[in-house]
């Protein structure tokens, strides 16, 4: 305490240097302190996100077009929702995204969780190598999707030598990227190459969250490894496996980066997830009002995602 | 010795068990981490060796690739070159062995600029943003409060392409368009929604009874955020910024749409260098590698703190 009044004396003194701004904040109470803190993220986020978003709403009712600005605007009511839901198009872009989503989110849950099992084995060295699984997350998407198109050369690529290697085919006999089939899949493997560290990180935590002495007590009443397994581990670590699944499924919902710089959505159109979709329709043909209302149809998607999420995020927080 | 080791816990692991796990864990490792050792190899390489079938693992390095990631050359003629001196430099050397010559800087270091302009802008600014409000939300009474947290987490969920194109529309109304400004403002906004529930975890870590103690020794309260929870959230604070800044150091979408060259970043850029007939592999690697290495840094020393900022603070472990 008494070190306390100490130092507090020496900022009084460095106070009074600047009387001025001291006295204007002294005056402050906590409720508009509190207001003082907040108010400017909340106006820059209403400035960048909620106005352009509310923009985007009103533009979705129109024909406006970005690369015809002086154009006449015509009100059209709900004829893009019309549209877009009726679109064949859409529903197969659409196809193309639940494809994606729920092959990489099962790929990563499996291989996550079985890594974090592994390495809760806290066998010697655990640290240093679960850094280095942790590296691909952190890289960023583009760069590596870039990267991935080298090793995914017909000719040239790591990728395919290797394939060639283990089964015998003729490393120019199969295109990841150009074929109908393929495609799909070698987003899909980059993926999983980047994010399973993502979801085995998170059932780490939720592994270690367990405390000993319910396995002690299992051990106890001679229950099988694979009985506590089944009983106590995996029910135990399911909120944070959910958390993974949910972040990771509204994440490649959204996915953009990775899949513009592989595949850019070809061959034709076997790979173009929505969002690719909806950049050829915003930033190539134009149709403004057409992709507006597209985007308030994805983002209403997220954001019922996201309700879920929090809540979810919320049941982690509170155990 | 042998005492403690009869003594553990009937839960613990046996020897075979972790070294069984151990084994399949490294193999992971290895294999995850080929792509990336590849990928700096490569940068190394010459053209020639880049594109050889099968893929070379020994060849003898070459500097081609970050000498071509750095440099704009020009074609001439054997007698053309023979007229000029000596070369200056080994990248000089590199390039008059393939009758080139250096013609000037790339549009690589300006673009790597760019990078590092805008993310420790919109670090700095999303951090000082994110610690106000978070202590806002630690400490006070906020009406609505759980409803403007989960609107702040919100933001950060849009797909990014459908916010681009009302911001390319308002940034192109109000002069805002490729520029470092804009892009520093937009990479804030998205970053200060982590910021804030992240250091909301962090400074609800840190005890109510230290500013209290120090309000009744006659700070006032904003005295005693400055004197007290600042230096305490310290280590909260870095990570926090450490995040904001991968973040906006891997940033694609937004600046590949909004972005054309004034302010474009080094992700858009990186994919587009091209040599003389088709792609130059190795100044690509280069340019992966050299915009790579600090996030690897930044990786290790964030360790601890990743489960938590993958999950905006609610794993804390």
């Amino acid at each position: 305490m008494n070190e306390l009044s100490a130092s507090s004396q020496i900022i009084h003194q460095a106070v009074l240097v600047r009387p001025g701004v001291a006295r204007r904040i002294r005056g402050l109470s906590d409720k508009s302190l509190a207001w003082l803190f907040i108010t400017p993220t909340i106006v820059l986020l209403l400035a960048i996100n909620i106005f352009p978003l509310v923009w985007t709403i009103y533009l979705s009712f129109t024909n406006y077009r970005a690369n015809r600005a002086n154009a006449p605007m015509l009100w059209l009511g709900t004829d893009w929702y019309r549209s877009i839901l009726t679109d064949p198009d859409i529903w197969a872009a659409m196809q193309v995204t639940a494809h994606f989503v729920i092959w990489t989110v099962v790929i990563e849950t499996v291989l996550g969780f079985g890594l974090a099992f592994l390495i809760d084995k806290k066998f010697r060295g655990h640290g240093l190598w679960t850094t280095i699984i942790l590296l691909p997350m952190m890289l960023s998407p583009a760069v590596v999707g870039n990267f991935w198109t080298f090793l995914y050369q017909p000719q040239i690529g790591l990728f395919n030598y290797v394939v060639a290697f283990l089964t015998g085919r003729d490393a120019s006999s199969f295109q990841m990227l150009g074929d109908v089939t393929l495609s799909p899949w070698a987003i899909v493997i980059v993926d999983a190459w980047m994010w399973t560290p993502y979801v085995m990180l998170i059932c780490l935590a939720g592994l270690r969250s367990i405390p000993d002495y319910i396995f002690e007590a299992a051990e106890v009443d001679r229950a099988s490894k694979w009985r506590q397994f089944w009983s106590i581990t995996l029910p135990m670590a399911l909120p944070f496996i959910m958390l993974a699944v949910l972040f990771r499924g509204i994440e490649n919902f959204k996915m953009f980066d990775m899949v513009n710089l592989l595949t850019g959505g070809g061959p034709g159109s076997t790979t173009e997830v929505a969002s690719i979709t909806l950049k050829r329709a915003a930033f190539e043909s134009w149709r403004t009002g057409y992709s507006s209302a597209f985007a308030i149809i994805l983002f209403v998607t997220v954001f019922g995602l996201a309700n879920i999420y929090v809540k979810a995020l919320n049941r982690v927080k509170n155990r | 010795m042998s005492l403690s080791n009869a003594a553990h816990s009937v839960v613990e692991p046996s020897a075979g068990t972790r070294r069984f796990a151990g084994s399949l864990v490294v193999l992971y490792a290895i294999i995850t981490m080929i792509p990336l050792v590849w990928i700096v190899l490569t940068s190394f390489k010459s053209p020639d060796d880049a594109i050889s079938y099968p893929p070379k693992i020994l060849f003898k390095p070459s500097l081609e690739g970050y000498c071509n990631l750095f440099t704009t050359r020009s074609r001439q003629t054997s007698e053309f070159i023979k007229t000029l001196g000596p070369p200056r430099g080994l990248c000089d050397r590199i390039a008059r062995d393939r009758n080139m010559v250096i013609a000037g800087p790339s549009n690589y270091v300006p673009r790597f600029v760019n990078s590092l302009i805008i993310a420790f802008g919109s670090t700095v600014l999303a951090v000082a943003l994110g610690t106000l409000s978070a202590y806002g939300f630690s400490r006070f009474r906020v009406p609505l409060k759980d409803d403007l947290l989960f609107f702040i987490l919100s933001t950060r969920m849009m797909p990014p392409i459908a916010v681009a194109i009302p911001i390319y529309l308002m940034y192109r109304t109000i002069g805002l368009s490729d520029t470092r400004l804009g892009m520093i403002l937009l990479y804030t906004s998205i970053n200060v929604s982590l910021a804030v529930w992240l250091l909301k975890g962090f400074i609800d870590e840190i005890p109510r009874e230290y500013e209290e103690a120090a309000m009744i020794d006659g700070y006032t309260r904003f005295q005693a955020f400055v004197k007290v929870v600042l230096p305490q959230a310290t280590t909260g604070i870095a990570a926090t910024a450490i995040f904001c800044l991968i973040f906006a150091w891997n940033e694609y979408a937004f600046a590949v749409l909004l972005t054309s060259g004034n302010a474009q970043t080094a992700p858009p850029f990186i994919p587009i260098i091209i040599g003389e007939g088709g792609q130059d592999w190795p100044a690509v690697a280069a340019g992966t590698t050299f915009f790579l290495v600090p996030i690897v840094v930044f990786t290790v020393l964030l360790r601890k703190h990743l489960l938590r900022g993958i999950t905006f603070g609610a794993v804390r472990k």
